[in-house]
């Protein structure tokens, strides 16, 4: 065996790696939303990259809406599950604030992670796609309480990890000091100040504010369900 | 060798004024005995501590031993808050409420690194041990503490219960006095000191506001 430091080249004939399954690290077969993608959309599209099989594919942030719409809905891509949506600010600060989106299709089961760069000298404001996936809202609401990524046409945008009163900053940016802005006499002052129930907004109390949103089975079950007295 | 004469010091005396009856120590006695043996504990428990703290309730160590069978899941009920695991500072003011609800005499354990000190997350997030926020009894060291440990810990505040003037000295049921703007306990400065960083932490830096 032999110990290849980092940074140091790799010797001759070295193999490139690959899964058991044989996927190459770079490389490799791209999944064809890419390609009906830029069909459909042009320049809008950037950049695709394969890496362990996965790819990811660069957009413009402004679109993510429409991009995300027609890929939920289009019959031929058919990407009903948001995974997850979050966010990627590198050490090297030349470099921009990356959004990302991971999207499954269940049924053609594919992967797709959709990244958009994001100009960190304007103000970070990115559409919500919570009018195509309702899961994005609780996934942006922490991108923004993370990043202070702003999501224009999300619902209800505000802290969901931090509290409300949190005047601190957001924590996940490179400027963001690790043990905070202000003193351990100040922090814990504010902490104390806060309401513990106040993050509970009216909306999460109420199951019944939810009841004409739910699947008809279950609001039929309900319905009929004796309530206790 | 050979024998000194007796100094004054050593003289015994006796001054009934200057020191309790016989009738309300023997009371105090048995006052803090069925308190010692009677701890009723309120599990506060936000990580792997929590985990360790079952264990020790379980049937190998048998917390029951040490009249702990019954844990209070109510603040109102528990005569002892035993914090197991890190205090988020979101997690600040609900600790100092369970606090503020339980009822006279109470005793605080804090149990584990991040309860007592903040342990490794000296970060934006962690308060830097709960006696910040309330007054601690006894600190349990460990990450996670074994069982022995912790019982160590319940019988030192055993032990404490028992050296009590529960009876003559009232003082020791005040209720902590909070600073109505600051919502300290302490001075600001103080809070400072305890949360000064150690270890691997001094490196790090705290940028201007």
């Amino acid at each position: 065996m032999t110990v290849v430091l980092p940074g140091a080249a790799l010797p001759a004939n070295t193999p490139d790696p690959v899964t058991v399954r044989g996927i190459p690290h770079r490389g490799g077969e791209a999944n064809p939303s890419v390609a009906a993608l830029r069909a459909q959309f042009g320049a809008a599209v950037g950049r695709h990259e394969v890496t362990w099989g996965e790819t990811t594919v660069w957009i413009d942030a402004a679109r993510i809406r429409e991009i995300a719409l027609w890929l939920r809905d289009d019959e031929s891509q058919q990407y009903d599950y948001l995974v997850d949506v979050t966010a990627v600010e590198h050490r090297d600060t030349s470099l921009p604030i990356e959004m990302v989106w991971h999207l499954r299709s269940l049924p053609y089961r594919r992967f797709l992670r959709i990244k958009a760069a994001l100009d960190t000298t304007a103000a970070l404001d990115v559409p919500s796609i919570e009018p195509v996936y309702k899961s994005a809202n609780w996934l942006e609401r922490e991108v923004y309480d993370m990043f202070g990524i702003r999501f224009g046409g999300h619902s209800d945008l505000r802290r969901i990890l931090l509290w409300e009163s949190y005047a601190e900053g957001f924590p996940l940016r490179k400027d963001f000091p690790l043990r905070g802005r202000f003193s351990r006499s100040e922090q814990l002052s504010q902490a104390l100040s806060a309401n513990p129930e106040a993050p509970y907004s009216m909306e999460e109390l109420s199951v019944a504010d939810a009841f004409h949103e739910l699947p008809a089975d279950m609001r039929a079950r309900l319905l009929n369900e004796r309530t206790g007295n | 060798m050979g024998l000194s004469p007796a100094t004054a010091s050593s003289k015994v005396t006796y001054d009934p004024p200057s020191q309790d009856g016989w009738v309300t120590t023997r009371l105090e006695f048995l006052v803090n005995w069925g308190r010692a043996n009677s701890l009723w504990p309120m599990p506060f428990g936000t990580a792997c501590c929590a985990i360790e703290f079952m264990a020790t309730a379980a049937a190998r160590f048998d917390l029951a031993r040490f009249g702990m069978e019954r844990l209070s899941f109510s603040p109102r009920q528990a005569d002892v808050l035993l914090c197991a695991g890190r205090v988020p500072f979101k997690l600040a003011p609900v600790i100092r409420r369970i606090y503020e609800q339980m009822p006279q005499p109470k005793w605080v354990i804090s149990m584990g690194a991040c309860a007592s000190s903040g342990g490794m997350f000296d970060n934006y997030a962690v308060v830097q041990g709960i006696d910040t926020i309330i007054p601690v009894d006894v600190y349990v060291p460990g990450c996670p503490p074994r069982p022995e440990a912790l019982l160590y810990g319940i019988m030192m505040l055993q032990e404490k219960v028992k050296q009590q003037r529960s009876l003559s000295n009232q003082k020791q049921y005040d209720e902590i006095a909070i600073d109505p703007t600051s919502r300290l306990y302490l001075p600001p400065s103080r809070i400072d000191e305890l949360s000064e960083p150690f270890g691997n932490s001094v490196h790090q830096t705290r940028s201007a506001p």
